[in-house]
C-alpha cells in the first residue's frame, strides 16, 4: 500500500509537469518577470508542512525549524503575490 | 475533517493551475494571480484544520514576521530591483523547504539529542524525499543568496573560476547522493544528515559564484525551477498532492524560462552553469588586432533633436544600461514628444535585456509606456529596414552585428536585434567600453551609426528639452 501510495505521488508529479509546460509556455515574454514573482509566491505552499511542524504539541528542534520555515514561506506568499499584483496594475494598453 | 482537507487542497490546486493560465495575457493577469493568492489562502486555512495542529502561537509568530517582511519587500523595492527581489524569494522557498525536510526528519526521533538510542522508523521512499528535499532546497538557498549579492552588487558579477572547481563540485554532489543512500537504509544516522545540509549549502555557493553578471537572467530562471522542485520534493515527503502539483508547475515555469534565456544567448545551459563566456576575454584580446578600426561618428542633443524633427518612424531598443541609469521615465517622455509629432514609436525587446526575464516590460510599464508597443524580438526584427531611426539606450551584445558573421566573436550565432538594417542607428553609451562579453561592436563603426554618449537619463532628457526648443 505504501508503495502504491508513493506511485500515486509520482503519477500526479508528472501529470502535473506536463500541465505547467503547456500552461506557461503560452505566457507573453512581456509577463514573464511578473510569472516569476508569481510562481515565488506559488512556491510559498511549502508552508503547508512548515504549519505542521511548527504546530506540534511538543515543543522539539522541529518546532524551531518549522517556525523559521513559517516565517520563509510566509515571506514568499505575501511578498510575492503582492509585488506581483504591484507589477500587473501598471500594465495598459493604450 | 479529513475529507474536507484533502477536498480544499483540490480547490485550492485547481485554483493555482487556472491562476497561472490567466496569466497568460495582461488582460486577464491580474485576476490570475487573485485566484492564485486565493488558493493559497484556502490552503493555509485546511492546514490549520489538521489534526497534526496543537499549537498556533508558533505559527502566528512566524507567520507575523514573514508577512511584515514580506510586505516591506513588496512595496519597497523599486522595479529596477525586481531581479535581486526575485532572486531573494527564490532563496526563502528552497529554504523553507530544506527546513521542513530537517523538521520532519526529527520528528522521527523528537527526543533527540536527549535520546540518541531510540530507532528511527523512516520509509525507504520518505527518507529518499527527505534526502533530495535538503540537497535541492540548500542549492537553492544559498545559491540564491549569492546571485541576489551578485545583482546587487554584493558579490563580484565576474566569472569567477578557481582550480578544480568542476571535479570538486562533482564529487561534492557524489558524497551527498552516497550519504543520503546510507541515511536511506540507516535513518538513525543524524550526524550524515546534518553533513548532507551542510555540503547543499556550500553546493549552492559553489555553483552559482561562477556565473557572470549578465548571465544572471539563467540563473534566476534555473533557481527559480530548483525552488519549485525543492517544493514538489517537501509534497512527497509529507505525502501531500498540493505540493507536488504546485511545485511541479513552478518547476515547469523556470525551466521554460530558462531555455528561452539560452536560446536567446545561443547557448547551451550546461555552457552558462559552467561559468560559459569565461573564455571570452582571450578570444577578444586575439580578434582585437582585427576588431573593426574606423572613425566612429558622434552626435549631439541638438542635432539629433533635428534629425528626429524630419522622420516618420523611430524604434527604441532598452538595454541593462536604461535600467541603471533609471531612464526609463525619460524615455517614456522622449517617446510621448515623439508621438505628438505624428512619429510611429515603438521598442524592440531582446529576450535577454536586463537582468531578468521580462525586466525591461516591466521598467517601461512602469513609466507607464503601454505594453502594446513593447515587441518580442521575432516580432519587430523584419521591420528594421524600413525604420528612419533606431535608438540604442544602454544595449550592446545584443545589437552586435558581429554575432550574424564573424565566427570568431564570442557572441557569433546569437540571435540579435537587427538594428544595423534602420537607415541611422543611435547609440546612446556612457563611454566607448565594450559590452559584458569584453568584445568590441563593431555597430559603432558602420556608416549609418551615430554616437551620442551620455548617462542614459540625463541624455534622453536633453533630447526631449532640445526637440521642445525647435
Amino acid at each position: 500500500m505504501a508503495e502504491y501510495l508513493f506511485l500515486m505521488h509520482v503519477y500526479v508529479f508528472a501529470l502535473a509537469i506536463f500541465v505547467g509546460f503547456e500552461l506557461i509556455t503560452k505566457v507573453p515574454p512581456t509577463l514573464h518577470t511578473p510569472l516569476m514573482s508569481g510562481s515565488n509566491a506559488i512556491s510559498g505552499i511549502t508552508i503547508v508542512g512548515a504549519i505542521l511542524s511548527a504546530g506540534l504539541e511538543q515543543f522539539t528542534i522541529s518546532t524551531i525549524l518549522g517556525l523559521v520555515a513559517v516565517a520563509f514561506a510566509m515571506i514568499n506568499v505575501v511578498g510575492g503575490f503582492l509585488v506581483t499584483d504591484r507589477m500587473l496594475k501598471m500594465f495598459k494598453k493604450k | 475533517m479529513i475529507v474536507v482537507i484533502e477536498i480544499t487542497y483540490l480547490i485550492s490546486s485547481i485554483l493555482f493551475i487556472l491562476g497561472i493560465k490567466n496569466l497568460g495575457s495582461p488582460k486577464t493577469a491580474r485576476k490570475g494571480n487573485l485566484l492564485a493568492a486565493i488558493g493559497m489562502f484556502l490552503a493555509i486555512a485546511a492546514t490549520l484544520l489538521d489534526q497534526q495542529v496543537l499549537t498556533y502561537e508558533w505559527i502566528i509568530i512566524g507567520a507575523l514576521i514573514g508577512s511584515v517582511a514580506g510586505l516591506i519587500m513588496a512595496f519597497k523595492t523599486p522595479m529596477t530591483g525586481m531581479p535581486q527581489m526575485v532572486g531573494m524569494l527564490n532563496g526563502f522557498g528552497g529554504g523553507a523547504s530544506i527546513l521542513v525536510a530537517l523538521s520532519e526528519y526529527f520528528k522521527k526521533n523528537p527526543n533527540y539529542p536527549v535520546d540518541t538510542s531510540a530507532v528511527f522508523n523512516l520509509p525507504i521512499d520518505q527518507g529518499i524525499a527527505i534526502i533530495l528535499s535538503i540537497l535541492i532546497g540548500g542549492v537553492t538557498f544559498t545559491g540564491s543568496m549569492i546571485a541576489f549579492g551578485k545583482l546587487q552588487g554584493l558579490v563580484t558579477g565576474k566569472v569567477v573560476k578557481y582550480p578544480l572547481q568542476h571535479p570538486f563540485n562533482a564529487l561534492l554532489v557524489l558524497v551527498v547522493l552516497a550519504a543520503g543512500a546510507y541515511v536511506v537504509i540507516y535513518p538513525s544516522m543524524m550526524s550524515l544528515v546534518i553533513m548532507i545540509t551542510i555540503i547543499s549549502l556550500v553546493l549552492g555557493v559553489l555553483l552559482v559564484l561562477p556565473i557572470g553578471g549578465a548571465d544572471m537572467p539563467v540563473a534566476i530562471s534555473l533557481l527559480n525551477s530548483y525552488s519549485g522542485i525543492a517544493g514538489s520534493m517537501t509534497g512527497f515527503v509529507l505525502g501531500n498532492n498540493e505540493l507536488i502539483i504546485a511545485g511541479a508547475l513552478v518547476g515547469a515555469s523556470g525551466i521554460i524560462l530558462t531555455n528561452i534565456m539560452c536560446k536567446a544567448m545561443n547557448r547551451s545551459l550546461m555552457n552558462v552553469v559552467l561559468g560559459g563566456w569565461a573564455n571570452a576575454g582571450s578570444t577578444s584580446a586575439a580578434s582585437s588586432t582585427t576588431s573593426p578600426k574606423g572613425d566612429v561618428k558622434s552626435i549631439d542633443a541638438e542635432e539629433l533633436a533635428m534629425l528626429l524633427d524630419s522622420v516618420s518612424s523611430v524604434i527604441i531598443v532598452p538595454g541593462y544600461g536604461m535600467a541603471v541609469g533609471q531612464a526609463q521615465h525619460a524615455v517614456r517622455d522622449l517617446m510621448n514628444i515623439l508621438e505628438k509629432k505624428g512619429i510611429k514609436v515603438r521598442f524592440a525587446i531582446h529576450p535577454v535585456a536586463g537582468r531578468m526575464p521580462g525586466h525591461m516590460n516591466v521598467l517601461l510599464a512602469e513609466a507607464q509606456v503601454p505594453y502594446d508597443k513593447l515587441y518580442a524580438m521575432e516580432d519587430i526584427n523584419d521591420d528594421f529596414n524600413n525604420t528612419d531611426v533606431v535608438i540604442v539606450i544602454g544595449a550592446n551584445d545584443v545589437v552586435n552585428p558581429a554575432a550574424r558573421h564573424d565566427q570568431s566573436s564570442p557572441i557569433f550565432g546569437m540571435p540579435i536585434l537587427n538594428v544595423d538594417y534602420a537607415k541611422t542607428v543611435i547609440i546612446n553609451k556612457r563611454s566607448m567600453n565594450a559590452g559584458y562579453a569584453g568584445i568590441d561592436n563593431e555597430l559603432f563603426f558602420y556608416p549609418n551609426a551615430l554616437m551620442y554618449f551620455g548617462d542614459s537619463k540625463d541624455a534622453m532628457t536633453k533630447l526631449v528639452n532640445e526637440i521642445k526648443n525647435l
